[in-house]
């Protein structure tokens, strides 16, 4: 039997200049005048969103995509899906193509729960009678049927969730394209719609390509990865091997970053220029035991005079969870008129507060009120943590698998009482 | 299962697509089913808007053009005359105003679901299309009250005028559908070409009037003109200008052309832009 999904030399590019938003006939003709007066032609900066893809994908594959952001996963599949063209090779897809790249899509407020099933299920691509056939099996799964002819206006996000995981639930094409639309909502109908899709899919033989920064899920539904990095397919095979390989290559630890020429707001009023991992005693490292704090140093310049400056960081896991953020809401400088020159910021993460694993850092310097965010850079550091045995932690002496997104060190009270 | 075959390729040639376009016919009825519904609904009055617009044109119109400032139009009384005008022209403006905002307005689709993307603004003009048969009926009604005779001819020349008015407004519309996508300056055009366009009209006068035969025919440019001499025919009897026609035929021919040809070379970056 051929490849359902047949991918030759695939790319995509994007140029910069083209990508904005929107543009004004006015910066067409401005930018046409320039370039006619300067001799030196700048051109428009070009990328490779993605490169050189070839793949093959078999009838009833279930295949995840993983890759940090900007990997290109998302481009796939929306050039798998007909909504960009690709700029070189080809794609032979042998069968119809259900896309899921958002929950929802189309739904319009003043129509009713009824008649948005109705619409949301055609722009899917179900036909009339089936959605007709399966409206009942729609509005039951939902929970909302109670409802169901009710403008969807006044239901709360949530039970419009609800309703557009339904039809989403419900869709029969022989390939199906989702892209991470199950991160959100609620966690018990998700893993309700993923079920169902699965029962489906295992039933009918039905080609998943699914696209998620959520490594459980893709464990739990495919045991094909594909793993993606600048645009390119890095490696295929085995689920667990492919995650595995992902956490080790791209989770690197990185206990400082410089900026050679400065990660600057776009109006030049701040410049990043460093930022490293410490501990207490200042030395910079990337590995931390569980039970020790983690310095994060951010070394900026102000270039301008009189306007405020606050810091903040987001940590996230090897999962991509995003296991918290902090503003900095307590140093007295932030609130401050700053003069020119060189500053730095320091957050300390409290020990005993991470269990053993890969971290992320991204790091950010932001105008306090109103909050706007001048530097955001993603993914600046990582660090690695591990159990020290002879220091006191949440583990104690217990040294085999220990789950749990954070783990502190919780007190614990216990008396004789009789 | 290979009959869904498709192979996807950078964007080369030039196709009209229509045999996707079928089968896609049921997104295009619920596209359209939609803006029908939504945009009535919260109303008091709901589809009877359809009918009062073209109404409260027509009296402010016959009051001006007929007690005021007389404009000769017999054989047929004013009110017929500018009504007959008044349906055809909002069934142009009306598709010509939404179908060029189409694509902004889903755009949150178009980023997210491939369907061929000249069902957006095909189904804005089938919207207006939906009001014009509301405006249709009030004009029957009206051509009853006023005893205005109608010739049988009428089953060609109606229709004809329709047809016209419906493919000028497909090609505009299409045009700056594509071109809105990019440039969203054309977004401000549409209103003030919108204006300008009623008044190169034989809406509220007849084309007669125009004393210039120059002037008429660069008037007749705009398909409006072709369109509305047609459908005043059966009405009027007057005879019609052929050489009117003619331009305005060849001009709605060479706008279809340029709008679709713009919009199927233009749709494939249209998510990208969006």
């Amino acid at each position: 039997m051929p490849p359902i999904i047949e991918i030759q030399n695939l790319g995509k590019q994007y140029k910069l200049a083209v990508a904005e938003p929107y543009m004004a006939l006015r910066d067409v003709i401005s930018s046409t005048v320039k370039n006619m007066l300067r001799s030196d032609k700048k051109k428009s900066e070009k990328f490779w969103a993605l490169q050189d893809i070839n793949l093959d994908i078999q009838p009833g594959d279930r295949t995840g995509i993983i890759g940090r952001n900007g990997a290109g996963k998302s481009t796939l599949l929306k050039i798998i899906s007909r909504i960009t063209p690709p700029t070189t090779g080809k794609a032979i897809i042998r069968g119809r193509v259900g896309s899921l790249l958002e929950v929802g899509t189309g739904f319009h407020p003043e129509l009713t729960g009824r008649e948005n099933i109705y619409l949301n299920g055609s722009i899917l691509g179900l036909k009339k009678t089936e959605i007709t056939r399966q409206f009942d099996t729609i509005a039951d799964f939902s929970g909302v049927e109670r409802f169901i002819d009710t403008p969807l206006k006044h239901y709360s996000s949530g039970m419009q969730l609800r309703l557009a995981f339904s039809v989403a639930a419900h869709l029969d094409p022989e390939i199906l394209l989702i892209d991470e639309v199950l991160a959100v909502g609620d966690l018990e109908f998700q893993k309700k719609c993923l079920g169902k899709m699965e029962e489906v899919s295992k039933k009918d033989g039905r080609t998943i390509l699914f696209v998620s920064h959520n490594m459980d899920s893709i464990r739990k539904f495919c045991p094909t990865t594909i793993l993606m990095d600048g645009g390119k397919i890095i490696s295929i095979g085995n689920t667990e091997k492919i995650i595995n390989e992902y956490v080790a290559k791209h989770l690197e630890t990185k206990a400082e970053m410089v900026w050679e020429n400065g990660a600057s707001s776009y109006n030049k009023e701040v410049t990043l220029n460093r930022a490293y991992l410490h501990n207490e005693n200042g030395t910079v490292i990337s590995r931390f035991d569980t039970t020790e704090k983690v310095g994060i140093t951010l070394e900026y310049q102000v270039l301008k005079d009189d306007a405020m400056f606050t810091h903040g960081i987001n940590l996230y896991n090897q999962e991509n969870t995003n296991i918290f953020n902090s503003h900095d809401v307590t140093s007295a400088i932030r609130l401050e008129k700053r003069k020119k020159g060189n500053y730095k910021a320091t957050a300390w993460i409290p020990g005993n507060l991470l269990p053993e694993g890969i971290f992320t850092l991204s790091v950010a310097l932001f105008l306090p009120n109103p909050l706007d965010i001048l530097v955001h850079e993603h993914d600046a550091l990582s660090f690695e943590t591990y159990t020290d045995f002879s220091k006191l932690s949440a583990r104690g002496n217990y040294a085999d698998d220990f789950p749990g997104v954070v783990r502190p060190l919780i007190p614990w009270e216990a008396i004789k009482t009789n | 299962m290979a009959k869904f075959t498709t192979t996807i390729h950078p964007p080369s040639g030039f196709s009209l697509g229509l045999k996707e376009l079928w089968q896609y016919r049921e997104l295009f009825y619920f596209f359209t089913w939609r803006d029908i519904k939504v945009k009535y609904k919260q109303t008091y009055l709901g589809i009877l808007w359809a009918l009062l617009q073209p109404l409260g044109m027509m009296l402010i119109f016959t009051f001006l053009f007929s007690k005021t400032w007389k404009i000769d139009t017999t054989p047929v009384q004013y009110p017929i005359f500018v009504l007959a005008g008044l349906i055809l022209w909002n069934l142009f403006s009306a598709s010509v105003s939404h179908a060029g905002e189409s694509m902004i307005k889903n755009a949150n689709i178009i980023s997210k679901i491939y369907f061929p993307r000249l069902i957006i603004p095909c189904s804005s003009i089938l919207v207006a299309f939906f009001d014009f048969l509301m405006g249709l009926l009030i004009f029957i009604v009206f051509c009853i009250v006023y005893q205005q005779p109608v010739d049988w001819s009428a089953i060609i020349y109606f229709p004809a005028g329709i047809i016209l008015v419906l493919l000028a407004a497909f090609g505009t519309g299409t045009f700056l559908a594509a071109l809105n996508v990019k440039y969203r300056d054309f977004r401000y055009t549409i209103p003030f070409l919108m204006q300008f366009l009623f008044f190169a009209s034989q809406v509220i006068y007849p084309l007669q009037v125009v004393q210039q035969t120059w002037l008429k025919y660069i008037l007749a440019i705009n398909p409006v003109n072709a369109a509305i001499e047609l459908f005043r025919y059966p009405l009027s009897g007057y005879p019609i200008d052929g050489n009117i026609i003619m331009i305005g035929t060849a001009s709605t021919f060479i706008i279809c052309f340029i709008g679709l040809y713009y919009f199927r070379k233009t749709e494939a970056f249209f998510a990208d832009l969006a």
